[in-house]
C-alpha cells in the first residue's frame, strides 16, 4: 500500500479519527474513549498489522496532555502516528494499550512517572524513575525551586 | 525504607520455597547501576523485575531550556558508547525541519564515524561479555583494539568519548589530516585482529555451554517488546535503520543486514561479531572516496525549528534510536523525546531469563549490552 491509499484507507476505516497527512508520517488523532479499540484494529488488521511500537511519548499542551504512539508494520513497513488527547490536564487519564503492544507496559509507567498521565487497566502502574515524594517533572508548570533556576 | 515496604508489598506472593534477591544496584555484570529484583527458587530464575532510575538525570526536561545546538551536547551522556550516533539524530532531525542539504563530504564522514563508534562499542561489549563469564583476557584484547579507534577520534574531535562532532549543518571541524590514513592502518590491523576473537572465546566449549540455547527470544516477542538492535536480529526481527530508512551515506555503500532466528544467546553474541566485519567492510567503501567540499554549510547563529513535530531514526550500536521534537517556533525545543534501544531491550529480559538459571541471567545481560545512562536518562 502506498502512502496515500493507507491514508485513505484509514481515513475509511475509522471515521471517528482525523487522519492527514503530517510534516513526515500519517497523523491520526483519535478520541480518547476510541484509543484502545483503534489500537486493537490497527495491530490485528491484516492490511495494517502495526506490530512494532517504537516510540511512545507524553507531551504537554496548554489545554491537554497528549499521547503519541509510533507504529510500525514490521510487514508492510509503512508507518503511523497515533495521537490521543485528554480530556483533563491536570488529572489526565486513558485506556492502557499494554495487552496490545508489550513493551508500552513500560513506556506508560515512564509516561505516567514524568507526565502524570494514569492508564485504565494497567497491570503495574507504579513510578519508574522517580520517587512518590516527586511531582510531575515534565510538566510545563511543574515547579523545583532548589534544582530549576529560572534566568 | 521503600526497599523493605516493596518486599513486603510482593510478599504475599512468595512461596515458602520462593525467595527474593536483589541483584545490583551495585552489582559488576549490570555494567552501571541498575537494580534487578529476582525470585528464586533454588538456582532457577522465577521472575525478574528491573528497577532503574539510580541515575536518572532529566535530560529531557534539560532541553527544554537550551538551545537546540546544546541539546546535541546532552545526547552523549546518554548511551556514551554511541555517542556519535545520538549527535547525529539530533542533527539530522534539525536539518530536516530547516530543511538544509548537509554536503557530500559530511555524510560520508559522518557514516565513517558512525560505523567507527560501532565497531569501538562491540569491542568493549565482546570484551565485558567476556569478563563477565570469567574470561579475564578478552578484557585486555578488546581494549587494546579499542584505544585505536578512541585515538583517531581524539586526533578529529578532540575527544575520546564525548565526541560532540556532529552540529547542525555538518560536522564540528575537517577530519584531520591523517585521519584517512590512520583508519585504514587500524582497518589493516585489525581485520588481522577479529579472527583471534573467535579463537579466544567464540569456539571456545565453556562459552558455548553457556550461550546456546539459553535466553531465547521469539520473533514475536522481540517485535512486541520493541527490542531492536543486534538483539532484535538475532530473533530474525529486520529493524535495521540503516536498510530501512537509510540515512547519510548508507544508501550509497552495499552491506548486509545479519538476520538469524535461533534467537538464543549465543546468536545474538555471533551478530554483534558478524556486525563487526560488516562495519570494516562499509568503511572500507568509503575512505578513499570522501569527496572535497566543505564540512558543514553555514546557519544561522540562532537555530529555531518551524511549528510541528519532527522525528528522526538512527541505528546505534544497541539498536533503534529516535529524538522526536516539538517545536513551537521558539530558540528552544518545546518538548524532545529520546527513544532509546536499552530501554525497550532491558524490559524483555525477563522473558528471555525466566526459567533458566541465575548465573545465565549474567550472560543474557551481556548479550543484550545495555547501557545505563540511556534507559535512565
Amino acid at each position: 500500500m502506498t502512502n496515500e491509499e493507507l491514508q485513505a484507507y484509514l481515513a475509511g476505516e475509522f471515521s471517528n479519527a482525523e487522519v492527514k497527512q503530517g510534516k513526515q508520517y500519517i497523523e491520526m488523532l483519535v478520541r480518547a474513549a476510541d484509543l484502545h479499540e483503534t489500537a486493537v484494529q490497527l495491530k490485528m488488521a491484516p492490511v495494517l498489522s502495526f506490530d512494532y511500537l517504537f516510540c511512545l511519548s507524553g507531551v504537554d499542551y496548554p489545554d491537554t496532555m497528549q499521547v503519541v504512539y509510533h507504529l510500525e508494520s514490521v510487514t508492510h513497513r509503512h508507518i503511523v502516528v497515533l495521537k490521543v488527547n485528554t480530556a483533563d490536564r491536570v488529572d489526565p487519564l486513558l485506556d492502557s494499550v499494554s495487552d496490545v503492544w508489550q513493551t508500552a507496559k513500560y513506556h506508560e509507567r515512564e509516561v505516567y512517572d514524568l507526565l502524570g498521565v494514569k492508564f485504565n487497566n494497567h497491570k503495574d502502574l507504579r513510578r519508574l524513575f522517580l520517587d512518590d515524594t516527586w511531582g510531575f517533572p515534565l510538566r510545563k508548570d511543574y515547579k523545583d525551586e532548589v534544582r530549576i533556576v529560572e534566568r | 525504607m521503600s526497599e523493605i515496604k516493596e518486599i513486603i508489598m510482593h510478599s504475599d506472593k512468595i512461596h515458602t520455597d520462593e525467595y527474593l534477591v536483589n541483584m545490583g544496584p551495585q552489582h559488576p555484570s549490570t555494567h552501571g547501576v541498575l537494580r534487578l529484583l529476582v525470585r528464586l527458587e533454588g538456582e532457577i530464575v522465577h521472575n525478574i523485575q528491573p528497577h532503574v532510575g539510580y541515575i536518572h538525570s532529566g535530560i529531557e526536561k534539560m532541553c527544554e531550556a537550551i538551545s537546540y545546538p546544546q541539546v546535541i551536547h546532552l545526547t552523549d551522556r546518554m548511551d556514551y558508547l554511541s555517542a556519535h550516533m545520538n549527535n547525529e539524530a539530533v542533527a539530522l532531525c534539525i536539518e530536516n525541519a530547516l530543511q538544509v542539504e548537509v554536503p557530500e563530504r559530511v555524510k560520508y564522514i559522518r557514516t565513517i564515524m558512525d560505523e567507527l563508534s560501532r565497531l569501538a562499542s562491540h569491542q568493549l561489549w565482546w570484551c565485558v561479555m567476556g569478563m563477565d563469564l570469567g574470561a579475564l583476557t578478552t578484557f585486555f584484547y578488546g581494549l587494546r583494539d579499542r584505544e585505536h579507534i578512541l585515538d583517531i577520534f581524539e586526533e578529529t574531535c578532540g575527544a575520546r568519548m564525548t565526541l560532540n562532532y556532529s552540529v547542525p549543518g555538518g560536522v564540528m571541524f575537517d577530519i584531520h589530516p591523517n585521519f584517512q590514513k590512520r583508519v585504514k592502518d587500524f582497518i589493516k590491523e585489525f581485520r588481522k585482529k577479529l579472527p583471534e576473537y573467535d579463537e579466544l572465546l567464540t569456539g571456545n566449549v565453556i562459552f558455548q555451554e553457556r550461550t546456546k540455547n539459553i535466553g531465547y527470544l521469539s520473533l514475536e516477542d522481540a517485535i512486541a517488546w520493541g527490542v531492536t538492535g543486534p538483539s532484535g536480529r538475532g530473533s530474525g526481527f529486520s529493524c535495521d535503520v540503516r536498510k530501512h530508512q537509510p540515512y547519510s551515506a548508507y544508501p550509497l555503500v552495499q552491506f548486509e543486514e545479519k538476520l538469524d532466528t535461533k534467537g538464543d544467546t549465543f546468536t545474538r553474541y555471533r551478530l554483534r561479531i558478524e556486525e563487526m566485519h560488516e562495519s570494516l567492510h562499509i568503511i572500507e567503501q568509503l575512505i578513499d572516496n570522501i569527496p572535497e567540499g566543505d564540512f558543514a554549510v553555514k546557519m544561522k547563529g540562532v537555530v529555531k525549528l518551524p511549528e510541528g513535530e519532527f522525528y528522526q531514526r538512527v541505528e546505534t550500536a544497541r539498536g533503534e534510536f529516535g529524538v522526536y521534537i516539538v517545536s513551537d517556533g521558539k530558540k528552544n525545543p518545546y518538548r524532545v523525546k529520546f527513544r532509546s534501544p536499552g530501554f525497550s531491550n532491558l524490559f524483555a529480559l525477563n522473558k528471555m531469563a525466566a526459567g533458566h538459571k541465575i548465573a545465565d541471567l549474567v550472560a543474557i545481560m551481556s548479550t543484550l549490552d545495555l547501557v545505563i545512562p540511556d534507559i535512565d536518562r
